[in-house]
């Protein structure tokens, strides 16, 4: 338990599995925007003097809706594809910030953290996997 | 209004949106839904979709820097996280079905609401708290670095509370697709009485995570349209990198009084949109 060592030891840990996180999210957010803009300019290129329309709602394509249908768009190298590749990154990298979490709480021994952290990956997870099938 | 027009100037607005956020602390994705629907008349669906795609990339953008100064509280956060994931996804699902001319009032009544909370003074800072037991049971207490005493610790209060205020606010990020920040720090500096700056730190530590969990449903709902969400979320993102640049002291207070006005001023005509049904 975490109880037992002694609080600098313990902060330590923290700002150690803190300063990973800080690179982590910055490295999330960098690649998903580069992936987004070079999707971006694509799109933009073949589709740029369509007429933009987006008052009516009709919901996605299945393929975008997916991460697997994404990756279908993105093989096909459709622009708007991989726009969603760079979102799916987005919304990944707090995901994995998570996951990694589970390991640095792990390292410290604080298993009812362990606990807490792995509850809120798999809601992550079931929203990100499971809500889209279910319904 | 060609592709091209378009999506350069939803860039140019998430930009300034995403500037002055940063620039005033109260976030930019309160503006984005009533900019991309009142004057983009974008479907709020799709705008709420964009939002919070842009919420994750500002608050990922900005918790990557504060984490590393050592005032977010990461237990604090992952232990709250529990709340506001499970909020966020009753959200998601509500936003599905709830009309969307009833999204638009209770998007206007947040926005008004968020602009208060802002305005209000803060509440004067209660210091050596006795230790709460659950909260030392849960190793939620801490310290942080406070330029005047060094080491500052702190004690932990209200811990129901507190999660019962963030289920709520993971609620309202995933019916609206907003961060809900207000609403976080409200819970964590006035029930919880965590000090100011690990309260605002923690809370946008959290935001990424708590979108990440209505944005799965938003995908599968189709919510989340590419050709919007690239703009928006490349100027936000582009508009709070310079924002956080920029640190402008004297100007800040009549930004923020000015931002706040924007922002009630929205807020009321969601709402007139919202109740007059023309959303």
């Amino acid at each position: 338990m975490a109880a037992n060592r002694s609080w600098a030891d313990r902060n330590w840990t923290d700002q150690k599995m803190e300063d990973v996180i800080g690179n982590l999210l910055r490295a999330g957010v960098s690649l998903s925007a580069l992936v987004v803009f070079v999707g971006g300019c694509i799109y933009l290129a073949r589709h740029g003097h369509e007429p933009a329309d987006y008052r009516v709602f009709h919901g996605e394509p299945s393929d975008l809706r997916s991460v697997i249908g994404v990756l279908r768009q993105v093989f096909s190298r459709r622009g708007r594809g991989v726009i969603q590749l760079g979102l799916l990154l987005l919304i990944a990298t707090p995901v994995v910030r998570v996951a990694f979490s589970v390991w640095g709480f792990a390292e410290e021994q604080d298993r009812m953290y362990v606990a807490f952290t792995l509850i809120v990956l798999t809601i992550l997870l079931y929203s990100l996997l499971g809500a889209g099938s279910a319904l | 209004m060609n592709v091209l027009e378009f999506t350069a100037l939803v860039w140019l607005g998430s930009l300034v949106a995403g500037l002055l956020g940063s620039l005033t602390g109260l976030g930019g994705g309160v503006v984005l839904v009533p900019l991309l629907t009142l004057f983009f008349k974008v479907d709020i669906r799709y705008a709420i979709g964009a939002s919070l795609v842009s919420v994750i990339a500002t608050s990922s953008g900005a918790a990557a820097a504060y984490v590393k100064e050592g005032f977010s509280n990461i237990r604090i956060g992952m232990f709250l996280e529990i709340a506001t994931t499970l909020g966020a996804l009753m959200g998601a699902f509500l936003a599905t079905v709830v009309p969307i001319n009833a999204l638009a009032v209770i998007f206007g009544v947040v926005l008004v609401y968020s602009a208060y909370l802002s305005r209000k003074p803060r509440s004067k800072l209660e210091r050596q708290l006795p230790p709460d037991p659950l909260a030392t049971r849960l190793g939620l207490n801490g310290s942080f670095p406070d330029p005047e005493e060094g080491i500052r610790s702190y004690n932990v209060q209200h811990v129901p509370a507190g999660f019962t205020l963030m289920f709520g606010a993971g609620a309202l990020s995933g019916l609206l697709g907003i961060g809900s920040g207000a609403v976080k720090v409200l819970a964590m500096d006035q029930a919880m009485k965590i000090p100011f700056k690990v309260s605002t730190t923690t809370s946008n530590f959290m935001i990424g995570v708590t979108a990440a969990a209505s944005a799965g449903v938003y995908l599968s709902r189709g919510y989340i349209d590419p050709g919007l969400a690239m703009p928006v979320m490349l100027g936000v993102l582009a508009g709070s990198l310079v924002g956080s640049r920029i640190l402008i002291q004297a100007e800040t207070k009549w930004l923020r009084l000015v931002f706040s006005l924007v922002i009630v001023l929205l807020g009321l005509e969601m709402l007139y949109k919202g109740l007059a049904g023309r959303i």
